[in-house]
Order: C-alpha cells, then sequence, then structure tokens
C-alpha cells in the first residue's frame, strides 16, 4: 500500500513539474503573423459600465480593419485583460501585455489613477499607449496620446450656455477627486469670466448615496442653476433624489459626466439635464447612425458615451498612423502621429494635436430627453487649450508627468 | 516521525524562498518578476494578520489600513526628504506607532471578538474616506500632493541607502521583498518559539488563566497588535515600490481579502496565508484575462471568485494547510497511533482552527460545535514551559 | 422656521435610513449571531426584484411591498439550507462564506441583467414646506422606518413565533430540550431577515437606483449600526441608528457631508470603547 501511495507521490509530482514548466518553453509559434495590441478596461466590478462598451468598440474596430486586411499585411490580433477596477492589475497587466505579449500598442485605462499607473511602465518598456477617456487634462508626455475632451474643451461652452438658459448663480456639486476639483475649477473661471458667480461647490465621495441633505442645502442657497460633476453608480442617486423632490422643475441642472446615466434614470428624471461631450450617440449623421446600430446589434450595449467613441476612433488613429509610418515601430507611428493624424468617424471629425498629445475635437451640447440625448449645438474643432496651456512637446519632448493645471479665477 | 516533520516544514521553506530569490530572475520574464514582487508584498500582510489572529486571536477587520498608512508614509516622506531610506523607516515606525496607539484605546477598554473586528473596520474605513477626499491643494504635506482617490501616482521607488538618485531596478525590488518575505517568516517563527510568544498563544487558548497567573494580559496583547501593524506597514512600503499608493489601500476589500488569504490558508499557521495569498492573486490575475479564452467572455471574475470562497469554506474548512498536513498523513503514516494530539503542543502552528476568536460566541450558539475542550492539553503543554 | 422642519425632516430622514439598512441584518445576528456579509447584495437582490416585477406590469407597490421581500426571503432561505446551516457557531466561517456569496451574487446579477438596467422614479410627488420642496417618499420611508419597529415589537413581545424567538435567542439548547426545533427556528429567522432586507431593497430601489455593485455602499454602515446597537435587535438597531443618524446629519448640514460619514464613524468608535458590547449589552438589556 505504502509504495503504491509513493509511486502516486511521484507522478504526481512529476505533474506538477511539466504542468509549470510548460509555458515557459511554449512559445507562440504564428506570432510573426500578426500585430497584437492590447486593451486594458475594467469589465467587472464598479466600473464595468464604462469597461464593457470600450471593449466593444475596441473590438468592432479591430474587426473593421481586418476586414480591409489588417495593417501592413498582417492581421491586427486583440489581446483583452480585464483588471477589475483594481489599479493593482493595471501595473500587471500593463507588464504583461509589454514584456510578454510584445503588444504595438495599449489602449486602455478608465480613470486618472489606472492611466497613472501604467503611463510610466508603458514608457519605460516603450509600448505606445492610448488614453481614451475624458479626464482633467495636463497629462504631458510623448509615449501617450490622450484622445478624449478635457474640461476647457467642454466648460467653455456649456457653462455660457447654462447661464443664458437659466441665469447668473451657479451651485457646483462635483465627485470628490481630481477630476470632480478641477472641473468644479473650470466651472467658476467660465461663470465668472461670463459676469455670473458660483455661490457654493459642494464634493461628495464617489460612494455618498444619500443627498437628501445637499438637496436641502441647495434650496436654502437659491441658485439659478446646478452643476453637476457627479461620477458612478452611487451618485446617481442624486438625480433621483433631486427628481423625488421636485426639483428638476424648479431649477435646471447640467453636467458634464452625466452620461449611461441616462439609460439608468427614467424620463421623469433627466429630461431636460443639459450635458457636454465629445460624442454623443444622437449626434446626426450616416457613419454615427451606422455606428450605434451595429454597436446595439452585435455587442448590445444600450448606450454609449464619449469613452466608447473615442476608444473607436483611437484605435483607427492608431491603425491610420501605422500605415503611415508603414512600420509599427513606436517612434515611427508616434512621428506619424504627431504629423496632424485626423479620422472622421462617428464623433466627427478628430485630429491630434503634436503639442499636446491631445484631441482636437468637436465639441457637442445635448439634452437628455427620454432616454436619449438630442443635440442642441455642435462647436467645431475645439482646441485642448488646457493642457497646451502647460505642455508643449515640440519644445520638451522629454516631458514626463501630469501637470495640475491652475485655474485662474 | 512528528518531530521531524517542522524541521522539513522549515527546510523546504527555506530553500523554496531562496529558489524563488535566486532563480526566478535568471529565467523569468519580467511581467513573472513585478508579479512576484507585488505577490511578495501582500504576503507579508498576510503575515501580519496571520500572527496577530491566528496566534494571538486578534481578529483585525482593518489591517489594511496599516497597510496603506506604510504605503501613505513612504510616499510622502520619500518626496519631501529626497532620500528614501529615513522614509522607509518611517513607513514601518508610524504604523507601529499607530498600532500601539489604536491597541492600548481598545485592549485597556477590554474589547474583544468581533466588536474589535468592528473598531479597526471603522477605524480604517475613516483613513480611507479621510485620504479619498484630499484632492484639493489644500492637502500638501510638504512637497507631496496627497492626491485623494487618484492617490500618489508620482510614488518614488527606493534607492540605495545614501545614494539619493539611485534608484533600485525592478529586478532588486523584487529580491528585497522576496528577501524580507523570508527574513518575516523566520522572523515570525522565532517570536513565537521565545516566552513572550507562548504567552501570546497561551492567551489566545484563554486569557483569563493566563492573566490569573499574573501576566498582564494586555501588555501582549498590544505588543503582538504592534508587530502585526509594523509589518502592516513593511507591506505597504513594498506595495508602494511595485504599484503606487492610493485609497483603495485603505479599503474594505483590501481588509477582506487578507482574512480570505489567512483562512484559505490556513488559520493558525504561518505557511498557510502566504500560500493562499499567492495563490489567490494569481486566480484573480488569471480570472482578469478569461476573456480572452473563446466562449468565457461573459463569465464575471466576481461570480467564479465568490462561488470558490463559498465551495471553499464549505468543503475545505481548516484551510489548504489542513489539507496537505492530513494528505502528509495518509501518504505517509505516523507510527504512533493518536499522534495528532501528542504533536499539538510540539507544533504551535497546527489545527487551532476551532478555537478562533469567535469560540465565546460558537459556545453560546451552536448546536453542533462545542467549544474547544480538546485543545486544553496543548495549552496545559505550554504552561509548563513557562513559569 | 420652514429650516427648522426641513432639518427635523432630514434627521429623521437619516436615522430611519439606518434603521430600515440595518434591520434584517440585526434580525440575524441578534437571533443567531451570524454576520451576513452579503447583506448589501441582498439588498441589492431586493432592488433588482422589485425593478423588475416593475418592468414586467406589476403594480410598483405590488413590487416594493410583496415581490421583493418574497423573493429575497425565499432567497435567504435557499442560502441559509445550503450554506449557512452547515456554519452555524463559526462566525468568522460564516462571514468568509458570505462574503464569497455577495461577491458571487455582485457577478450573477451583472451576467443575468447587465449592468445598466433602468430605475423607477420615486412615487407619490414631492412636498412643500414653506420656501422647501422634498420628497413625499422620503416621508413615507420615515413611516415605514416606525412601522417595521413597532410591528417586530409586537410580534416579538405578543406572539407564540415572538416566544419562540426569544427563547432560542437567550437559551438555544433549553429551547431546543423544550421541543422547539433550532434548524427550523434558523432557517425561519434568516428567511424573516432576508425577506426584511429584500423589503427595504424594494423600497430603497427608486432612491439609489438598481447596480450590482450597489451594495458596497451599505453594508459597512449596516454592520456598524448593527454592532453599536448591541444585542438587542429592535432598541439596539433603534437607539444606534438615532444616535449616528442624528450626528450624521449635523454634521453635514454643518460641514460637509465627508465630514458627516467620518463624524458618523468616529461616533461609533468611541461608542464603542465605552460600551464594549454595544449600546444593549449595558443599558436596556432586557429590552428586544
Amino acid at each position: 500500500m505504502s509504495v503504491n501511495r509513493r509511486r502516486l507521490l511521484t507522478s504526481a509530482a512529476a505533474g506538477i513539474g511539466a504542468a509549470s514548466v510548460g509555458p515557459f518553453f511554449i512559445r507562440d509559434l504564428r506570432a510573426e503573423d500578426v500585430v497584437k495590441i492590447a486593451g486594458i478596461h475594467d469589465t467587472s466590478g464598479g466600473l464595468d459600465i464604462y469597461g464593457k462598451q470600450m471593449v466593444a468598440t475596441m473590438d468592432l474596430a479591430v474587426n473593421e480593419i481586418n476586414d480591409k486586411g489588417g495593417v501592413l499585411g498582417k492581421k491586427i490580433k486583440l489581446i483583452n485583460y480585464d483588471p477589475q477596477s483594481n489599479i493593482q492589475f493595471y501595473t500587471q497587466y500593463a507588464t504583461e501585455a509589454a514584456t510578454k505579449e510584445k503588444v504595438a500598442v495599449v489602449h486602455g485605462g478608465i480613470t486618472s489613477a489606472s492611466r497613472e499607473a501604467i503611463r510610466p511602465l508603458l514608457k519605460r518598456f516603450n509600448t505606445l499607449y492610448f488614453y481614451n477617456t475624458l479626464y482633467e487634462g495636463g497629462v504631458c508626455d510623448r509615449n501617450i496620446f490622450c484622445t478624449g475632451s478635457t474640461p476647457a474643451q467642454t466648460l467653455e461652452k456649456l457653462v455660457p450656455y447654462l447661464m443664458k438658459k437659466a441665469g447668473k448663480k451657479i451651485y457646483t456639486i462635483a465627485a470628490d477627486y481630481n477630476y470632480g476639483q478641477i472641473t468644479a475649477k473650470w466651472v467658476k473661471k467660465y461663470a465668472q469670466d461670463n459676469g455670473g458667480s458660483v455661490v457654493q461647490t459642494d464634493f461628495f465621495p464617489l460612494d455618498v448615496t444619500d443627498f437628501g441633505p445637499t438637496i436641502k442645502k441647495i434650496q436654502a442657497a437659491k441658485p439659478d442653476a446646478v452643476m453637476s460633476a457627479l461620477v458612478g453608480a452611487a451618485h446617481i442617486s442624486f438625480y433621483r433624489q433631486w427628481a423625488a423632490a421636485g426639483m428638476n422643475k424648479q431649477i435646471p441642472l447640467a453636467s458634464t459626466t452625466f452620461g449611461n446615466e441616462v439609460v439608468i434614470t427614467s424620463p421623469e428624471e433627466h429630461n431636460g439635464i443639459l450635458v457636454v461631450f465629445g460624442y454623443l450617440e444622437g449626434i446626426d449623421t450616416p457613419v454615427n447612425k451606422a455606428f450605434v446600430e451595429t454597436i446595439r446589434s452585435k455587442y448590445s450595449i444600450p448606450h454609449m458615451t464619449e469613452l466608447a467613441a473615442m476608444t473607436y476612433h483611437g484605435v483607427h488613429m492608431w491603425a491610420e498612423a501605422v500605415k503611415k509610418a508603414n512600420s509599427i515601430d513606436r517612434m515611427k507611428v508616434i512621428e506619424a502621429l504627431e504629423s496632424g493624424l485626423t479620422f472622421t468617424g462617428p464623433a466627427g471629425k478628430t485630429t491630434l494635436d503634436a503639442k499636446t498629445h491631445h484631441n482636437i475635437l468637436d465639441v457637442y451640447i445635448g439634452e437628455a430627453r427620454d432616454k436619449k440625448f438630442v443635440v442642441l449645438e455642435k462647436f467645431p474643432v475645439q482646441m485642448p487649450a488646457d493642457t497646451a496651456a502647460v505642455c508643449d512637446l515640440k519644445k520638451n519632448p522629454n516631458d514626463n508627468k501630469q501637470y495640475v493645471i491652475d485655474v485662474k479665477t | 516521525m512528528s518531530r521531524a516533520l517542522p524541521i522539513i516544514g522549515n527546510v523546504a521553506a527555506l530553500l523554496a524562498g531562496l529558489a524563488v530569490l535566486f532563480g526566478l530572475p535568471a529565467f523569468a520574464e519580467t511581467y513573472v518578476i513585478i508579479n512576484a514582487t507585488i505577490f511578495a508584498s501582500f504576503a507579508i500582510l498576510a503575515l501580519s494578520l496571520a500572527l496577530i489572529w491566528g496566534y494571538a486571536g486578534i481578529l483585525s477587520f482593518g489591517q489594511a489600513a496599516f497597510f496603506g498608512l506604510g504605503g501613505y508614509t513612504y510616499a510622502v516622506a520619500a518626496i519631501n526628504f529626497g532620500d528614501t531610506t529615513g522614509a522607509a523607516a518611517l513607513a514601518i515606525a508610524l504604523p507601529a506607532l499607530f498600532a500601539a496607539l489604536l491597541g492600548y484605546f481598545m485592549f485597556w477598554g477590554r474589547i474583544s471578538d468581533v466588536y474589535l473586528g468592528v473598531i479597526t473596520l471603522t477605524v480604517s474605513l475613516i483613513l480611507y474616506r479621510f485620504v479619498n477626499q484630499t484632492a484639493g491643494e489644500e492637502w500638501n504635506i510638504g512637497e507631496a500632493p496627497l492626491g485623494g482617490f487618484n492617490g500618489i501616482p508620482a510614488t518614488p521607488i527606493l534607492n540605495w541607502p545614501g545614494r539619493p538618485g539611485e534608484q533600485l531596478a525592478p529586478e532588486n525590488i523584487f529580491s528585497l521583498a522576496v528577501g524580507l518575505l523570508i527574513l518575516v517568516y523566520f522572523g515570525c517563527k522565532a517570536l513565537l518559539a521565545t516566552r513572550f510568544g507562548r504567552i501570546v498563544v497561551a492567551i489566545r487558548e484563554n486569557e483569563t488563566r493566563v492573566a490569573l497567573l499574573g501576566y498582564d494580559t494586555r501588555l501582549y496583547k498590544l505588543a503582538v497588535f504592534v508587530v502585526g501593524g509594523a509589518l502592516g506597514g513593511l507591506s505597504g512600503l513594498m506595495f508602494a515600490n511595485s504599484v503606487f499608493v492610493s485609497p483603495t489601500m485603505f479599503s474594505l476589500p483590501v481588509s477582506g481579502q487578507i482574512i480570505i488569504w489567512v483562512i484559505i490558508g490556513g488559520l493558525g499557521t504561518l505557511i498557510g496565508p502566504i500560500v493562499g495569498c499567492i495563490l489567490m492573486q494569481i486566480l484573480t490575475n488569471w480570472l482578469g484575462t478569461l476573456n480572452q479564452v473563446p466562449g468565457f467572455g461573459w463569465v464575471d471574475p466576481n461570480l467564479v471568485l465568490g462561488v470558490i470562497l463559498v465551495v471553499f469554506v464549505l468543503l475545505v474548512p481548516k484551510g489548504l494547510t489542513a489539507l496537505v498536513t492530513d494528505a502528509w498523513r495518509w501518504i505517509i503514516p505516523s507510527p504512533r497511533t493518536g499522534g495528532e494530539v501528542d504533536a499539538a503542543p510540539r507544533r504551535p502552528d497546527e489545527g487551532l482552527r476551532d478555537a478562533n476568536p469567535s469560540g465565546e460566541v460558537a459556545q453560546t450558539q451552536s448546536p453542533s460545535c462545542g467549544p474547544s475542550g480538546h485543545l486544553l492539553p496543548a495549552f496545559a503543554g505550554r504552561r509548563e514551559e513557562t513559569p | 422656521m420652514d429650516y427648522a422642519v426641513i432639518l427635523a425632516l432630514q434627521i429623521g430622514s437619516a436615522i430611519a435610513s439606518l434603521v430600515l439598512i440595518s434591520l434584517g441584518l440585526a434580525v440575524i445576528f441578534g437571533m443567531m449571531r451570524i454576520i451576513n456579509l452579503a447583506h448589501g447584495e441582498f439588498l441589492m437582490l431586493g432592488g433588482y426584484a422589485a425593478i423588475t416585477a416593475y418592468n414586467n406590469g406589476v403594480n410598483l407597490w405590488i413590487a416594493m411591498l410583496l415581490v421583493a421581500p418574497l423573493t429575497v426571503g425565499l432567497f435567504g432561505i435557499v442560502v441559509e439550507r445550503l450554506i449557512i446551516r452547515h456554519l452555524y457557531g463559526r462566525m468568522i466561517d460564516t462571514m468568509l462564506a458570505t462574503w464569497g456569496l455577495s461577491l458571487a451574487m455582485i457577478g450573477f446579477v451583472t451576467v443575468v441583467f447587465g449592468n445598466t438596467v433602468s430605475g423607477i422614479s420615486a412615487p407619490l410627488g414631492s412636498l412643500t414646506i414653506g420656501a422647501y420642496r422634498t420628497g413625499a417618499y422620503e416621508l413615507f420611508l420615515i413611516i415605514v422606518a416606525a412601522l417595521l419597529l413597532v410591528v417586530g415589537w409586537l410580534v416579538l413581545r405578543y406572539t407564540r413565533l415572538g416566544l419562540i424567538a426569544r427563547g432560542t435567542m437567550q437559551n438555544a439548547a433549553m429551547a431546543a430540550a423544550l421541543g422547539v426545533s433550532p434548524s427550523l427556528v434558523y432557517a425561519v429567522t434568516f428567511g424573516v431577515g432576508a425577506a426584511l432586507t429584500g423589503l427595504v431593497g424594494g423600497l430603497l430601489a427608486p432612491l439609489s437606483g438598481v447596480v450590482p455593485t450597489i451594495g458596497a455602499a451599505y453594508i459597512a454602515k449596516a454592520f456598524i449600526t448593527v454592532i453599536s446597537g448591541g444585542a438587542a435587535i429592535l432598541s439596539g438597531t433603534a437607539i444606534a441608528s438615532g444616535l449616528l443618524g442624528t450626528i450624521n446629519t449635523a454634521m453635514t448640514f454643518a460641514f460637509t457631508s465627508v465630514l458627516g460619514e467620518v463624524a458618523l464613524l468616529v461616533a461609533a468608535v468611541v461608542l464603542l470603547r465605552i460600551l464594549p458590547q454595544g449600546i444593549t449589552g449595558r443599558f436596556f438589556q432586557r429590552s428586544l
């Protein structure tokens, strides 16, 4: 009996040994036939609302490019990672994508924290990086391209629009982190520039669900309009409680972050909320209508935000640059992207700005109406002026940080 | 035979540690090194709870507080000092000091059980809330912005002592993390073998009895809690060097994760939590790549992780260590019968599962699981050795 | 004057919300000494049940007041039979198992419903108090919280079921010796606790909406309230909610919502330091 047990043990040990050695020796023999690119998006955990649609549009873009023959005569192979809304995994997967898979480009990152986790790593490993989320601005690094809108691009239009419609006294409520803090400053600046004022600004941690006291504080302050930069699942409660108190009929509300919320809230709650983005589903062009239709039928994503559209733009812009450079070499692709490369897609025409590596894009003011956004006004070719104030990669190509933009009010 | 087991275990642990320390960098790819660094820093965190919960019976629901404090102290001090050596020392000292204050607050108030759990949990939540709302400029400490939700992405990497500017390479950080893990593991073993360690274990078994023997149990609990805090800080320091510091270090999921590692590996052991930690990390890491497998795109990592946890608690309640020891006994049976009870006094790290801190609760409620009477011989054995 | 009324109403609403989110957890903890870490996800499930029923044409009130508690109550009994039953007397293991359950529920709901389920808006419209407006539904929730406490007290105090429950709470072995089946009592208790939680989840859905991860916003607060309250289910929860809710609201009005949250947590820590067994561990020991 004991002999049998020993034999069992040895063979088990041999099995474990073989299993653990395997991955180090078996290489992907077909690695040369494809160009690998990686996407790192949270498709589970609190951020999955955004992550899932970004993965969908990235997949669509890759399929489209592959259907037209891929790049440099090779198909693109997309490798998706799900960091599960946990920053630590961004570090791990970015390293894996860059050093194990040796991908040509990484698209991904949703929060600024996740971007800052992987940006230095990808720079160290010489892997090109696209960040396709709207964010607070200020990143200055030649290895990264930021395709989302920044506050100066959007708020410069929205704040005057809101004041013209409602009045000069604004009450700001914002998520308590970098994006919210900087957005609040831009709101104040543009309010003052247009002869108005911000009566008060309140910040909320991302897991606050009870906005009762705040709604009463807002009523006590009697503003003409409310600006919201609330973010995430918990903060959706604000719009519900605001409507439950009947305030949505009293004081107009505008937001730079009210996106997917339009599906989750009901029309009674969200009708009339003003928003501003670099992309809205309601954009009335044939290109966009086809895009929305495909995403809805093929990937069953009920609503797309700017993040998803810019991911689509980002992948296509990278592919265009590869074609132009006729290489996937990082520096050659960067130079091609810096040459004023444009892509016309669902969000309109977007151009990468060589000085800041941010997107020059069209900005749309829209209104929530029955689970959709209707475009009210389009402002073409908005420059990333906030980042440009602190960043010039033509002059300082070795810059490598996120500047905190000083908003003068 | 049963006497030999601990020695074999120690030697095996040391060899495994050294093999990883010197073997891995030689042939593994960069991403393996980076992952291993993160695993090692978490494994130190697992040890910090394994020590205070498994051996002193203090269930801290907020061990993440020390982890986060260590990371943040390091980042803030390193940005201000320029040289990181002093910052690293502070990253261990400050959490230890914080543990001393918190421990004094709790143990002198005679708080125990789930109430202690709630206090530690609440304290970590307070820190989490506080750090999360530090996005404004008014929260700069010297040169260092606390950064709120986004954390401090510019967390400096350790430099060689006395040579600011000369940063350690990722391979050096890896060696440091694994080296420290080995050191901490054997340090804990040594600590538990001392008279101090035995008294701590005795307090877990029966606090009143130890107090009646003339020991100030509060002081012993405080001391071991402080060691746990310092280890948590050390772990935070290493984590800050492999990722960067952000408020999630203080969060409830991190605290919960540590408890899961300890339970899965085996409460009342030191090697178990390390193994549990590394296995769980590998598992979650793999789950994030699951969507690359055709046909599995719909699977949600949370679902898989949750089901595994539930099944584990139901089927392997004593943790992996007990499973492996049982398997070992089955393969190489002990020549003596009833060896289990005899072995207990000589092996501080075995089979103390049923005497976990909820013992008192178990007593009042349990129809099936009585108080830990069978562990009394273990305690008696230790008492003889402590005058 | 208006402001004072509004302030009082807000404090009432904060207390009610703490009572509501903790009650189910308190029942399970008080009776069975089990901390259900999937409590937040039970609330989430109640919300999903109510909304799914409503979106399929069920009357909103029936969806919230009947469908939600029944669904979650049944789910609770299944969970008790499959998981909890094996873990009695092992508090830490139950916590770990229910933690696993909470992750699995988040994952399962995400897979089944996706993460963008549209919610329901709060019924009952709004009230005007002087220059202020507030949701009438908030007032309704305060009344529900009070009702639940009163009904709970009546049941525990005057019914045979309550007698058995109190007996099992005090001395399970003795109750068993007198012919009560502890296993049945535990299953029923867990089911009742889960049903209460489901009811509250359904009632909160119009205010907070449903996403799979919403549970995380509740669990820590509920946990802290229940433990601060101590062993007595109803009075403990009510007193702890009253204290913590008042502190939270006062600080939120005076300063910011962050400070309100932090003040709540600090108060709980200090409270437990002074009263290590919770409020009803020291005062009102004989209460329910």
